[in-house]
């Protein structure tokens, strides 16, 4: 291994860089840095600013469902709503907030100076507003936004679709475009810029994640990228890819868009995973149990995820050998996702626990995401998915492994390292009270919605039939509840950004270990200049 | 120091963008190996030699007409009931109710989906562009037996045509 | 850990919990319907079988972890152990969930393989979705037609009060006779829509240009609802599906009376008699808000970039020919739909009338029967 010449080279490159950006004032410094510190503030800032657009989104769709009956929205309007809260939380809130907290802690974590390729880097970020701006204008269009759901599929998407559909095509190519370089930045700095004696078996376990997350987007993001590609080809230039017209088969789109889909869907919960298995040893001041078989659950998760594709397509439509295989592909997941749970249950077992703001929402993550995972196996089995595809059961399968799951375990890092970003601790009362609120309000909303599923409401409907008014005006409230509750959230971070709160020492936390606590807080603009040896 | 890296990962990700258009014919291929999508091949099948009268098999028609299109389109017998082996033909009645000359095609598709590889057409108007003159009608023939190797559970074998237009370029 | 397990108030808390669960799901009317067909019993008994067995993982994963939780804190002043492995607690933790898992495996797949075998049917009905309704075709005897929602749209817009049925009744519901093997073969006309009647445990896709089956039996007469799974468009919370099952006799006696009813609207038609303008009117408004307004709006408005406006547009205004041949026949690559298959001549005479001369369209011109016949595409 030849990380010290690596590194060496790193830090020559990296000299220069210090000379020409010196962090200055004003807007040209976030312009044109390629600071991974300044690069991972933009990402997530900017997540946070999608999580509150996609937010109102949401707040839109509970509204209109608070009452049966049509009040604020009109269909077409809502269904604008659902398409766009999809793609603003996947695309914009749940992924740029993991690319941010890679930015910031990787290179931390594994003792490198900055990404190994800063200029790409400020590159990938900037090209994100763009994108969620054209996507966005299409709000003030004619005919409106896209309307076919995020999963936008055919031919609801090309023959039947607004013109709204090519700017959607292009603002999907810019943000797969940005996530592509963002996986490539992350995998050649986990690759060349180690510092001497962290081998592989020492990565922290989120650089493990987020190196099996980075191979998983530049394997699906370019699939997701020829998808549109052939949405737009379809509907603008007179192919048929699926249009049974021209010989070819609708049911064709939604094989390719689940071969990206599925893994995306790991994407947006292995980091989580690295996360958790960051904050758990820290505040169970005892070392993670199974350091080897986390790595060896995230890599065969990462494999499986490209073999199960068609359990969203059950009612498709398909060969029972079919049905069975990929019923059982998927019922395989819930071996490796059960290690990491008992994995962190056992790293609790006996350890000395204390209970702050990170602690509990990983706490939180394990519970809720488990049970997100117990719906996600009831959906494997095959005659029970034909009575819950497409229902509420399924929303409130993925809102656990997302919300609870993906957003919950971002929040935990943010409370985790933010005395580290910040250089002062945040309000500890704030943050339980955010905790708190989220808890019970994600809950009422969340909950009942197996209930309405399992009783027959259909998903993406903006009216439904009498007997599910009481839960779903249920719902709404806790959604609603949940919308405040982050409100919460934003003033601690604000908070923390005056540098209003007491001094972090460079430890933070007492059982805390890595890298980045080694360094002080707030942590220097460069930091590892000279590679630390790890021991 | 970086770039033999980052061409590794650029080349990774320009073939898997490749890889999804390659998915198409992949996907053609696949289908017809296992009856995915119900599609079956085109009008190239030669005679079988055996006829299995032991068995019998009930084959359906139906015939729909897509809405960008103003035809009629209809077998003249909704079903028949053949021996695997045995060779049939069947006609479908189309009309032009327009007074415009107009073209179709008609896409074909069988369910269950694992008996499309044993329905084998001789003759099949599948696939190839009708056009007809403005209130015109025509026969179109279609000639096919079943392969005797079906699989001895399946007992009835529907075969739907969807006719659609054809607008020239 | 064996100390921690011997706790008595842990089990009485775990034995509670695990029998207070059964009880939940059965009174509860939120779980899924055990359904009217043997398939449908066997899918609920799955899903509770498989509820059951996650509840009890739950129940020991969350109790350990609980138990943690309070037992090992900070707070209560212990040190922390220091172990961070062991080969024999991951092998165990990774054996025991694929014994569950195949227990699960092996009803699933008998259901499976059960549902999948559609031959042997008694009767063939063609189910074809299109934006926003669905059609009906009998293949064993000669009965079609279309199922659209009934309910008002005064309701829908909060200014009646809501049906006790509200947006799960249609015009015509499917009827289908008890006892017999049913094969349903779905299609679309357009989008991908999904056929989904949770009382027989049955959900498949239409697609367009493809054909799916699925099949039921249903021994109970009864009327059972669900509706369409598939976001399918702007309307796609507007499709209702209605099952009217019916002892065989009455079922026939239902066949019969559809064969009658079918060769009394010819007859009429074929009278052409003239309307009034009030009746052309009055039906022309009723026909237009079932059937053209899910597009083209109430207020004939349309929808700006999606569907056009018909209020001072062209063709309802000056090309009554081309007026004429776009409701009879439709307009290629459009969502606009050829109803001259889908409605009367009447009805097509009245909503063409109808959209002549309401919204200030005022033209004064009266569409009748025979104008329209006149204008249908000869059969032969």
């Amino acid at each position: 291994m030849s990380t010290n010449e690596h590194s060496a080279t790193a830090h020559t490159d990296h000299d220069h860089a210090h000379h020409d950006h010196k962090p200055g004032g004003g807007i040209t410094r976030w312009l044109y840095t390629t600071n991974h510190k300044d690069i991972g503030t933009l990402y997530l800032l900017f997540s946070l600013l999608m999580f509150f657009i996609g937010g109102i989104f949401a707040m839109v769709i509970r509204a209109e469902l608070f009452q049966p009956g049509l009040q604020l929205v009109q269909p077409q309007f809502f269904n604008q709503m659902t398409t766009l809260h999809g793609l603003i939380m996947v695309f914009g809130a749940v992924m740029p907030a993991f690319v941010g907290l890679a930015n910031w802690l990787v290179p931390m974590m594994i003792g490198a100076p900055d990404m190994a390729l800063p200029r790409m880097n400020n590159w990938s970020f900037w090209i994100l507003p763009f994108s969620f701006t054209i996507l966005l204008s299409t709000l003030f269009m004619d005919g409106g936004a896209p309307a076919a759901g995020w999963t936008f599929y055919a031919p609801l998407s090309t023959k039947y679709s607004g013109d709204s559909t090519a700017f959607f095509v292009f603002a999907v190519h810019l943000l797969g475009i940005s996530s592509i370089m963002g996986a490539m930045n992350v995998i050649v700095t986990i690759f060349n810029l180690r510092a001497p004696g962290m081998t592989w078996m020492k990565l922290p376990l989120f650089v493990w994640t987020w190196l099996i997350t980075a191979f998983l987007l530049i394997a699906v993001m370019p699939v997701l990228a020829g998808t549109v590609t052939m949405v737009l080809t379809d509907k603008y230039f007179g192919t048929s890819f699926f249009d049974a017209a021209g010989g070819g088969d609708p049911i064709m789109f939604q094989h390719i868009f689940w071969f990206f889909g599925h893994p995306e869907v790991y994407i947006m919960i292995l980091p989580a995973f690295g996360i958790v298995s960051s904050i758990v040893p820290t505040f169970a001041r005892k070392p993670l149990f199974g350091y080897e078989s986390m790595v060896w659950a995230t890599s065969s998760i990462a494999f499986l995820s490209f073999i199960v594709w068609m359990h969203h397509m059950f009612t498709t439509g398909m060969p029972v050998t079919a049905e069975l295989f990929f019923m059982y592909s998927t019922m395989l997941i819930a071996v490796p996702t059960g290690v990491k749970v008992f994995n962190w249950v056992a790293t609790m077992w006996r350890g000395a626990m204390t209970f702050e703001t990170p602690m509990m929402f990983a706490l939180a993550f394990i519970v809720l995401f488990t049970i997100g995972g117990f719906s996600g196996l009831m959906l494997a089995i095959v005659p029970a998915d034909f009575q819950y595809q497409d229902t509420y059961f399924v929303v409130a399968h993925f809102h656990y492994v997302l919300v609870t799951g993906a957003v919950f375990s971002i929040v935990a890092a943010v409370y985790y390292w933010l005395p580290k970003w910040t250089g002062v601790m945040y309000d500890e009362r704030l943050g339980q009270l955010h905790f708190w609120c989220s808890l019970v309000s994600v809950n009422m909303l969340f909950f009942p919605m197996h209930f309405v599923g399992l009783a027959g409401m259909p998903r993406r409907i903006p009216d439904y039939a009498l007997q599910f008014a009481n839960f779903n005006a249920f719902i709404s409230i806790g959604g609603f509840l949940f919308g405040l509750s982050q409100l919460i959230f934003l003033a601690v971070i604000f908070k923390a950004i005056r540098r209003k709160g007491v001094k972090a020492t460079d430890q933070v936390w007492e059982g805390a270990e890595g890298l980045e606590w080694t360094i002080p807080s707030p942590a220097p603009y460069h930091t590892f200049e000279t590679p630390p040896h790890v021991k | 120091m970086h770039k033999p890296l980052l061409y590794k990962l650029l080349l990774i990700g320009a073939c898997m963008f490749a890889f999804t258009f390659a998915l198409i014919p992949f996907y053609s291929v696949f289908c017809k190996l296992t009856g995915l999508n119900g599609k079956t091949a085109n009008s190239s099948a030669i005679a079988a030699t055996t006829v299995d009268l032991q068995r019998e098999i009930s084959v359906e028609f139906l015939a729909t007409v897509d809405k960008s299109i103003p035809w009629t389109f209809a077998p003249e017998v909704p079903r028949v009931t053949v021996h695997p082996g045995e060779v049939r033909v069947v006609n479908f009645r189309v009309e032009n109710l327009t007074s415009e000359a107009m073209i179709a095609q008609a896409v074909p598709s069988v369910s269950p989906g694992q008996a499309a590889q044993f329905f084998k057409k001789m003759e099949c108007f599948c696939f190839t562009q009708q056009p007809l003159q403005g209130k015109e009608s025509k026969l179109m023939r279609l000639q096919f037996y079943i392969d005797p190797a079906l699989p001895a559970e399946t007992k009835t074998v529907t075969l739907s045509y969807t006719l659609y237009r054809v607008v020239a370029q | 850990m064996k100390r921690y397990f011997s706790n008595r108030n842990f089990l009485v808390w775990l034995l509670l919990s695990c029998c207070s669960l059964p009880l939940l799901a059965e009174a509860s009317s939120f779980n899924m319907t055990q359904g009217v067909t043997s398939i449908s019993h066997d899918v609920y008994s799955l899903h509770m079988v498989i509820f059951y067995i996650c509840c009890a993982i739950a129940v020991v994963v969350f109790g350990l972890m609980f138990w943690a939780i309070l037992r090992h804190r900070k707070a209560r002043g212990v040190q922390p152990a220091q172990f961070h492995g062991s080969t024999k607690m991951e092998i165990l933790w990774t054996a025991i969930p694929v014994a569950i898992l195949i227990v699960m495996a092996i009803p699933a797949t008998k259901t499976l393989l059960e549902m999948e075998d559609a031959s042997k049917s008694d009767i063939s009905i063609l189910v074809t979705g299109s934006q926003w309704k669905w059609h009906y075709k009998y293949l064993d005897y000669p009965i079609e037609y279309y199922s659209l929602l009934s309910t008002p749209s005064a309701q829908i817009h909060n200014t009646a009060e809501k049906g006790e049925h509200y947006l799960r009744e249609v015009d015509r519901p499917l009827v289908l006779p008890t006892g017999k093997k049913i094969r349903f073969l779905m299609t679309s006309d357009d989008v991908i829509h999904s056929w989904w009647v949770p009382a027989f445990a049955i959900k498949k896709d239409a697609n367009p240009g493809f054909i799916n089956e699925i099949w039921t039996r249903v021994d109970q007469p009864g009327v059972y609802r669900g509706q369409c799974a598939e976001l399918c468009g702007k309307d796609h919370g507007f499709m209702p599906i209605v099952v009217e099952v019916k002892a065989p006799a009455e079922f026939d006696a239902w066949v019969k009376e559809q064969a009658e009813a079918t060769a009394k609207a010819q007859a009429d038609a074929q009278a052409l008699a003239p309307m009034t303008k009030e009746d052309l009117m009055a039906l022309g408004q009723k026909t237009y808000e079932a059937r053209c307004a899910p597009c083209h709006q109430v207020s004939g408005e349309g929808l700006p970039g999606v569907f056009p406006a018909l209020k001072g547009s062209v063709v309802a205004t000056k090309n009554l020919p081309l007026h004429l041949q776009t409701v009879i026949l439709g307009r290629a690559g459009t969502a606009m739909q050829a109803f001259g298959k889908q409605l009367s001549i009447s009805e097509i005479a009245a909503v063409i009338t109808y959209e002549r001369n309401a919204w200030g369209n005022d033209t004064g011109d009266l569409v009748q029967a025979k104008d329209v016949a006149a204008a249908m595409p000869a059969k032969e």
